[in-house]
């Protein structure tokens, strides 16, 4: 068992870069592989994408970036979406899916503009911690349903959409939140920005940063992703994987949460229809920003830069003078096309790996 | 029970027994292994040896008996308890995450933490590339663990049981996979680990194995402990006998039959990464067998055959008949049947009954308007099921709650009914008793006897031989020989079936 029986051939003439990536990784050197890796990732293309739209668009109108309303809604518009994005993707990579997020970023919207009606004189913090808690205990239940009764998560997701749609509906009665109702304090964090960057989008980017990070360096990030890759092989292997399943749905219901106070601040009033059809819009996010819909990879990168991408191309269409039957179709094609990319790319994958074993 | 070592044992079991429904699958295990002793567990598939070992490992509670770890009764609910309490065991199907790198695979759950509770992937590649090392063997830690070849799955299953640094390591038929330097590898971790004052427990079917390596072998049959040996105090005609517990002449009762017309002919099959120019054929009355280690694309080869996989030249032909690539339909048409490996998953609707089961495939010529009623599925599987003597209690019984030998049988009834042409067995007597294993191959036998073609893939090297009028032995998607029944020996074979990989390594 000496060092020599673990020779490296020397690399093939006919192997490439992307090729050894893929089978022998360790063979190149580490920046070449950290290059390689970013090159070849479904983030950059959705990226380059975003960039494509975005500079079509400014040619067009020049305001559409550089104008400083252009810059701000390019940045703000997003960020409710990616918090939701970002909740849904941990969701997936772990196998299932969560669309009760809408209702309950509609419930707790409701909830923020009714505690500011109730206690006037209520610390924004307080509010948005409850906002955080009633998310939480909301995903909680999808997690608990998920996790213990063996059904599957769309089936109990799109349960408790009706469910949290339903108290919602009952809570709120005919009441609606306008303006008037909420601190001007509040409604100034909807706008204001830092350094001409939104604080909404900050908090988003935050959060993503933390969840990115977790995901890719924390044990119980890359658990998610073993379970989403083989949740038999992960019983097997002893993960908790009924705690990182409720886990993952206590944090898509937080951020549901969370976006729900910033939708307030942002929007200033709360109606019956708030939310409705983004769980929808979440999952097409992620789905084009590369995670797979049957768990196991993706990164939440890519999910919010597909949500950066949506919700771009929907203000771009319309200022490029496309009909509102074409900007929907084109979301549509972008749906398809990225499921239809991801399925090409696995299947390349799979073949390129079963060829190298001729070469080994 | 066994030796006379004074300390206590690491793994004590006695009479443990485990049912799943009406279906005993351990009657009285018993088994004691002491620290520094590589212990051998053998029996007949069907023994209860995996159940066992499932017990050891949390995956099955055990519904009676004593279960103690190193002196002290335990009582795993989970595979996290058995980890926890320092037991680590290779599954014989490896169980990875394709998605993730081999790295990963190996140190899920437990990955090397660096200030903050970061994972420090650098140490984890550090070490999984030590444990390759140690291995012997050349796997890039980074790379993806899909696509793997089974062989190399296995070895990453062995690394991560190693990396656990447990006190007792159980390897079920870990070898199946490997070729012969891979197996002196393991083989040679085994007995530094037995030095180390670990307890092992090792499952194989081949004695050569057990004979070389072991110190102690324990016996099982039928769900019951038989007896404990020392291996310097036994043979294998003695451990045969123990395991079989009755006469093993005709075990594999094959009639020469009348070779006929060509009815299957393959030529320059290929798929990349899986098979190459694979040429053979199968005349009616013939049983071909096709030997090779797990992972040589035996059953690749017939799943291409039958249609359900693709291949990217080549032809099949049927009774002169081409039969399209990618349609299992138009094969079923044909007159091939396909009996896969894996019953549970590929060959049974397993929560359907026995009857359902049967009449699944001649639903078009049951059918009367278009609609099947069950009493025309009972009077089409009735006759079926009750010439393979199949021991359920109705017909109407769910197929899942049987034994493995059973619901073979239930798999074999399905496919004569198409009255077909050709028959591609991939592992006819996997998990089967001994006594329905015989009856399998009479089955067989007295089939190809009638003149139908059998195309029989098994890694069990007595049934090829017992079976097999011809043997094609594949390596690495190769056939690397084609041996008449008088010249199929189990060297020849298993020289066949290596030595392209001894050459390459």
């Amino acid at each position: 068992m000496s060092h020599t029986d673990i020779e490296r051939p020397q690399p093939g003439a006919g192997t490439s870069t992307s090729e050894a990536l893929l089978v022998e990784p360790s063979r190149l050197s580490p920046t070449r592989r950290a290059l390689t890796t970013v090159l070849r990732s479904r983030e950059l293309s959705i990226f380059l994408v975003l960039v494509a739209v975005v500079v079509l668009a400014t040619t067009k109108n020049n305001g559409f970036l550089f104008s400083s309303d252009g810059w701000r809604n390019f940045l703000l518009n997003p960020s409710i979406l990616l918090l939701l994005a970002v909740g849904q993707a941990v969701v997936i990579i772990t196998r299932n899916v969560d669309l009760s997020v809408g209702s309950t970023m509609a419930l707790t919207a409701y909830l923020t503009g009714r505690l500011f009606v109730d206690q006037p004189n209520i610390p924004i913090i307080v509010v948005v911690l409850a906002c955080l808690a009633m998310g939480a205990v909301l995903g909680l239940v999808n997690g608990v349903l998920v996790a213990y009764a063996g059904v599957p998560a769309l089936v109990i997701t799109l349960g408790t959409l009706y469910i949290y749609r339903g108290i919602m509906l009952t809570w709120a009665g005919s009441d609606r939140i306008n303006a008037g109702d909420m601190p001007r304090d509040f409604l100034s964090l909807g706008t204001k920005t830092i350094l001409s960057i939104p604080v909404l989008t900050i908090i988003a980017v935050v959060v993503l940063a933390v969840v990115g990070y977790y995901l890719h360096t924390a044990r119980g990030g890359r658990e998610l992703y073993a379970i989403g890759s083989d949740p038999d092989a992960a019983h097997l292997y002893g993960l908790a994987v009924r705690r990182r399943l409720l886990a993952a749905f206590v944090l898509s219901g937080a951020l549901a949460g969370l976006a729900g106070v910033l939708y307030t601040a942002r929007y200033g009033t709360v109606s019956s229809g708030v939310g409705s059809g983004i769980e929808l819009q979440a999952v097409a996010a992620a789905v084009i920003g590369g995670i797979a819909i049957f768990g196991g990879s993706g990164t939440v990168w890519g999910a919010a830069i597909g949500a950066f991408l949506l919700v771009t191309i929907n203000r771009a269409l319309p200022s490029l003078g496309i009909e509102d039957f074409w900007q929907r179709a084109v979301v549509g094609v972008l749906i398809l096309g990225a499921i239809v990319l991801d399925r090409v790319l696995a299947r390349r994958q799979a073949r390129k790996l079963a060829e190298s074993r001729d070469h080994s | 029970m066994s030796t006379s070592n004074t300390a206590a044992p690491v793994l004590v079991l006695r009479d443990v027994s485990k049912s799943f429904g009406p279906v005993v699958a351990l009657r009285s295990g018993s088994l004691s292994v002491d620290a520094g002793s590589i212990h051998a567990l053998i029996g007949e598939n069907g023994a209860g040896k995996s159940t066992l070992v499932k017990v050891v490992a949390g995956v099955h509670r055990r519904d009676s008996g004593v279960f103690e770890l190193g002196g002290e009764a335990v009582d795993f609910g989970s595979t996290a308890d058995s980890k926890q309490s320092g037991v680590a065991v290779i599954y014989q199907e490896p169980t990875l995450f394709p998605d993730l790198s081999v790295t990963e695979n190996i140190f899920m759950g437990r990955q090397p933490l660096a200030r903050g509770r970061r994972i420090d992937r650098q140490a984890m590649h550090t070490e999984a590339e030590g444990l390759f090392r140690r291995l012997g063997v050349r796997i890039d830690p980074r790379r993806p663990a899909e696509g793997l070849s089974i062989a190399d799955q296995q070895i990453i299953e062995i690394a991560k049981a190693i990396s656990l640094d447990a006190r007792l390591l159980v390897m079920d038929e870990p070898t199946a996979a490997l070729s012969g330097v891979e197996v002196e590898r393991l083989f040679a971790v085994a007995r530094s680990l037995r030095d180390e004052g670990r307890a092992l427990v090792f499952i194989s079917h081949r004695f050569d194995e057990v004979f070389e390596l072991c110190d102690t072998v324990t016996v099982m049959r039928d769900g019951s402990y038989i007896d404990t040996r020392r291996i310097d105090e036994t043979t294998p005609s003695d451990l045969v006998s123990l395991m079989v517990g009755r006469d093993v002449d005709d075990l594999f009762p094959k009639v020469a039959a009348e070779v006929g017309e060509p009815v299957l002919e393959v030529r320059g099959l290929n798929r990349a990464g899986v098979f190459h120019d694979i040429d053979f054929e199968v005349r009616a009355g013939e049983i071909v067998g096709l030997a090779g280690l797990v992972g040589a694309g035996r059953s690749e080869i017939a799943r291409a055959v039958f249609g359900v996989d693709a291949y990217d030249s080549g032809s099949v032909t049927l009774s002169g008949k081409a039969v399209r690539a990618r349609d299992p339909r138009a094969a079923i048409r044909a007159g091939m049947a396909f009996i896969p490996e894996d019953r549970r998953k590929q060959g049974l609707v397993i929560d359907a009954s026995v009857t359902r089961n049967v009449a699944a495939v001649i639903r078009n010529g049951i059918a009367r308007a278009g609609l099947i009623t069950g009493s025309m599925e009972n009077k089409a599987a009735g006759p079926w099921a009750g010439r393979l003597e199949v021991k359920t209690n109705a017909l109407d019984m769910n197929a899942a709650t049987m034994s493995g030998g059973n619901q073979q049988k239930v798999v074999i009834a399905k496919w004569l009914a198409t009255n077909p042409k050709l028959l591609i067995i991939d592992e006819p007597t996997r998990g089967i008793d001994v006594g329905t294993k015989s009856e399998v191959h009479r089955l067989l036998s007295e089939l190809a006897g009638q003149g139908l073609a059998i195309l029989m893939i098994s890694s069990e090297l007595p049934e090829v031989l017992g079976m097999a009028d011809r043997v094609l032995v594949l390596c690495e998607g190769q056939i690397t020989a084609e041996l008449d029944r008088a010249e199929a020996t189990p060297e020849a074979v298993m020289h066949a079936a290596t030595h392209h990989l001894e050459d390459v390594r």
